[in-house]
């Protein structure tokens, strides 16, 4: 199995001190890696980290393949229709699915033309994840993708994270709320934050 | 795989960034109206006499120029901090370079363009000798870039200062386009005497180049740093 992605001992340090106790991450085609931790962990840190927005402090990160990352914010253009906005993600790099496909798939089909504004909280979550669709990159990094998804939203995820494993792809993703109900095996990681431990040595 | 994508963030986010401009075409316009209020109201206020104003108008037409600019500044980055967007220049292998070009020359195209463009009309109405518009057309088209530059570079630091940049970014910003105000005008005086002006327009150019080759470091550093 192909390495996609690879961390040694990575950490953050936010005023001097450790966020999370450092720990190793490899992330291999085909698997699915669960984040666990508690509020405050450094959930989000980690998948900053893993994306490249965050620069680690220690230990080394190998990146072996595209990556997307669906955070909190949805980074969508709210004068922006849904189609707009996936046409710009579309462009950025090499391209997957169809736009109107991926909105099928997210379970926003026929709203292509709709400000991303007058979208409700859930839709657009829904249309950040159309982003991974119309991108051809085979490392999703997901933080709290089931947030303020309702039920059917929620098993599209699952559904939409089968199929990328399925066909090759690798998802590293955080949530505190339930465990996605996956056909695939799902391995699991958990953050520890490094307050509670003092400062730990490098 | 990387590198052959490399350009197509740059173009994707210039054809976004000019779309949303055009949407928002109020806000784009704003500083192309605030130039105009000051060119209309100034004379009003100073009398209308044509001595007077023609030997005041490079220094208005710059002032009013500059502080037109700082208007746009506030919302460069922030409505993408905001929605996340910012943040995604980063992810992967991308350095945000790319996008950050795209982000400094569709805001230059939006603000700067239209005020170069627009800045002979409020020229004439404050009765600037004709054979200086030239040369005050040149001293906006080599100036506004630099000020775009450092402008951004004070949006850039000032991106999640509590309570918005609107005290931090103008004191940042001021000291750094004193050179650029004193040459452009002085180039554009000098132009109304009849004396050559190139002295100051070097001066002018060496400046904004020192900006757009050091620049854009610093202000992705800044931005990097306010996504920590």
């Amino acid at each position: 199995m192909s390495l996609l992605l690879e961390a040694e001992q990575v950490t953050f340090q936010r005023s001097g001190a450790d966020v999370f106790v450092p720990l190793d991450l490899r992330l291999k085609a085909g698997q699915v890696i669960v984040i666990r931790g508690d509020n405050g962990a450094g959930k989000t840190t980690l998948l900053r980290l893993l994306a490249g927005i965050l620069a680690t402090s220690a230990g080394t990160l190998k990146m072996h393949a595209d990556p997307v990352f669906v955070g909190h914010l949805p980074a969508v253009k709210s004068d922006l229709s849904c189609r707009e906005n996936l046409d710009y993600e579309r462009r950025l790099g090499a391209s997957g699915t169809s736009i109107a496909e991926a909105l099928i798939q997210v379970g926003l089909a026929g709203l292509g033309a709709r400000p991303a504004r007058a979208l409700s909280a859930g839709q657009k979550k829904r249309l950040g994840l159309a982003r991974l669709l119309v991108r051809k990159a085979p490392v999703w990094l997901l933080d709290e993708p089931y947030a303020s998804l309702d039920t059917t939203g929620c098993a599209r995820v699952d559904a939409l994270l089968t199929k990328h494993a399925a066909q090759g792809g690798a998802v590293v993703l955080s949530t505190h709320q339930q465990l996605p109900a996956l056909e695939t095996e799902v391995t699991h990681l958990t953050v520890e934050s490094a307050q509670h431990r003092g400062t730990v040595d490098g | 795989m990387a590198s052959s994508n490399r350009p197509r963030p740059f173009l994707a986010l210039l054809k976004r960034d000019l779309k949303l401009s055009i949407r928002r075409s109020g806000e784009t316009l704003l500083p192309l109206f605030f130039l105009f209020a000051v060119i209309v109201l100034i004379p009003l206020g100073v009398g209308p006499g044509p001595n007077l104003l023609s030997l005041m108008a490079p220094g208005m037409i710059w002032v009013a120029a500059l502080l037109a600019s700082l208007l746009a500044l506030d919302q460069l980055f922030r409505s993408d901090l905001d929605d996340g967007t910012l943040e995604q220049w980063f992810v992967g292998q991308s350095s945000g370079y790319a996008q950050l070009f795209a982000r400094l020359i569709s805001h230059w195209l939006i603000t700067a363009i239209p005020v170069i463009v627009f800045s002979p009309l409020a020229a004439v109405m404050l009765h600037l000798r004709l054979e200086a518009l030239p040369v005050l057309v040149i001293t906006l088209l080599i100036g506004t870039p630099a000020l775009t530059l450092i402008g951004s570079l004070a949006a850039a630091l000032t991106l999640t200062t509590r309570g918005g940049a609107g005290g931090l970014l103008p004191i940042l910003v001021f000291p750094l386009v004193v050179p650029l105000l004193i040459f452009a005008t002085g180039a554009v005086s000098l132009a109304t005497e009849g004396i050559d002006p190139n002295a100051h327009l070097g001066l002018l150019l060496a400046f904004t180049i020192l900006n757009v080759s050091l620049a854009p470091f610093a202000i992705r550093a800044a931005l990097k740093m306010n996504l920590e």
